[in-house]
């Protein structure tokens, strides 16, 4: 052991030499703990009575091959459904935001208006939202297409996101320190111009992770929209199992929808921490 | 010619009093320094002249036009009367020189290409020459608190207003943000200070004015106030100082 331990390049202090026992011990604990706790679910869920139902139910390897290709074909809906959503959210978000801190005595029912948006759409489960906005409207007997659930579905996922985008807007555009409006007012710049090329550019980037994770969610609530009758993924899945009386395409969509959203959290991960280490 | 005159002047937050009656006159091309322990309402008293406060008496006099008057428009004054910060406050989404040109490209409605020469000619002026593009996390101190002296130079404004703006500096770069202010006294700018610095103060000031509790306790040419205060707080606040 000590020979191994004076063999490297340079002679290693007292303090490395410790904190290399200290990692092998760690690691040589996590390994262990790691390899017990997944040994043990591996080798007692078999053993359930009901497992082997749950596996051809639920792991059919058969039933998953069959209806891959056609849940990824239905998840192209829920991308398009995402992506038209998206700059919709961002755009009445912001608009939201920046209604409920305007000072103009004549604008005050707009202000009015921001924030009982933002209070009902918050408050309201976004399924409610889409049932109520997607079967509601299209019930007034509007012409074709505007009778349509793709288009009201997606009206009530925009308008219970940007209630939520709003407030993220607004809490990026409180943390931008009052000294920046001084300085900007000082040098004789309109509000307008204080907020729009001071104040919002410093607000939007520092809310950009905390949005990133409303898009996340987003993505994942587009699925709600199989409630009022598009063909995504959901009601793919839900179409697989009555015909095959298997729940194994529903453990395909999830996969599908995880395959999208762990690297999208991996990502606002990051921008989270390297928006940290700017700041510190 | 008075430029800046003060009759006055009240400012309170709340029951809190920070400027109790304030009269000030400060002349063309004067440079006068307000010294003062901290708290003393020195501060305050800036940010009311640049109308970032609204006072509760008084009046403020800028080229004998009342620019206090309640419902002003604040923003033609502002852009007469330059500021400048304690903690500099430059825009750190934006480089030196889009610090500079903000706001003379939104209010004056000039375009960057007619500014940049003259953008340039004032980094030149300051020692910041190569440094027109940087971000200001990528400048020191004394380089940022530069920066913010031209981009407030830029509105060409007639008075200007210094907020301790060498406090929060490295003691090895107060002088060369002390060097512009000595540079600007001679071009005959008009300046109010507020300021620690006692030894810049009494070199270059033409007038002192010493406040303490939101009062002007003595006001006089700097040989009077540092070399014989008339007044008993003065000495003391100087003797404490000065130690």
């Amino acid at each position: 052991m000590t020979e191994a331990r004076t063999r490297g390049p340079l002679p290693r202090t007292r303090r490395q030499i410790y904190e290399d026992r200290l990692r092998r011990r760690s690691l040589l604990i996590a390994g262990g703990s790691t390899a017990l706790v997944f040994g043990a679910l591996f080798l007692l869920i078999p053993l359930a009575p009901g497992w082997e139902k749950v596996q051809r139910v639920f792991f059919n390897g058969e039933v998953f091959a069959r209806t891959l290709p056609g849940l990824l074909e239905a998840f192209v809906l829920d991308v398009a459904i995402f992506a038209w959503s998206v700059p919709m959210i961002a755009v009445l978000g912001l608009l939201v935001a920046l209604a409920r801190d305007v000072s103009n005595p004549a604008l005050y029912p707009l202000r009015i208006f921001a924030t009982v948006f933002t209070d009902v759409f918050r408050g309201v489960p976004v399924v409610l939202t889409v049932y109520l906005i997607g079967f509601g409207i299209p019930g007034l007997g509007l012409p074709r297409p505007w009778n349509s659930p793709y288009i009201w579905g997606t009206v009530a996922l925009v308008l219970t996101y940007s209630a939520y985008v709003a407030e993220i807007f607004r809490s990026g555009i409180e943390s931008v320190h009052a000294s920046q409006r001084a300085a900007a007012q000082s040098l004789g710049l309109r509000d307008k111009d204080v907020m729009r090329y001071v104040i919002l550019p410093q607000a939007i980037r520092r809310v950009v992770p905390a949005q990133m994770n409303m898009l996340i969610a987003l993505q994942k609530d587009v699925a709600l929209l199989s409630f009022i009758g598009p063909v995504e993924i959901f009601r793919q899945a839900g179409v697989y199992k009555s015909l095959m009386a298997n729940f194994t395409p529903y453990v395909g969509a999830a996969l599908i929808f995880l395959a999208v959203t762990v690297p999208a959290t991996r990502y606002a991960d990051y921008l989270l921490a390297k928006q940290r280490r700017q700041r510190s | 010619m008075t430029k800046l005159r003060l009759d006055g002047v009240v400012k309170r937050f709340g029951a809190n009093t920070v400027c109790d009656g304030i009269d000030l006159e400060v002349e063309a091309g004067q440079m006068v320094c307000l010294i003062g322990a901290s708290g003393a309402g020195k501060s305050t008293l800036l940010r009311c002249i640049n109308l970032l406060e609204p006072i509760e008496e008084g009046a403020i006099w800028l080229d004998g036009e009342d620019i206090s008057i309640p419902g002003l428009d604040p923003q033609p004054v502002r852009t007469r009367i330059g500021m400048v910060f304690q903690s500099f406050n430059l825009f750190p989404h934006m480089t030196a020189a889009e610090n500079v040109m903000l706001a003379p490209r939104r209010v004056h409605g000039q375009s960057r290409d007619e500014l940049m020469p003259k953008v340039e000619e004032l980094f030149r002026r300051f020692g910041l020459g190569d440094r027109l593009h940087h971000y200001p996390d990528q400048l020191s101190g004394g380089q940022q608190q530069r920066v913010a002296i031209v981009r407030a130079l830029a509105m060409r404004p007639e008075v200007m207003l210094f907020d301790e703006v060498t406090s929060a500096l490295d003691p090895q770069l107060v002088g060369e943000v002390l060097d512009v202010l000595r540079v600007l006294k001679e071009e005959g700018m008009t300046m109010v200070l507020a300021t620690h610095e006692m030894g810049f103060a009494r070199e270059a000031a033409d007038k002192v004015c010493f406040l303490k509790d939101g009062r002007i306790v003595e006001e006089g040419p700097p040989s009077q106030i540092f070399g014989a205060p008339e007044r008993e707080e003065t000495r003391a606040f100087l003797a404490r100082t000065l130690k």
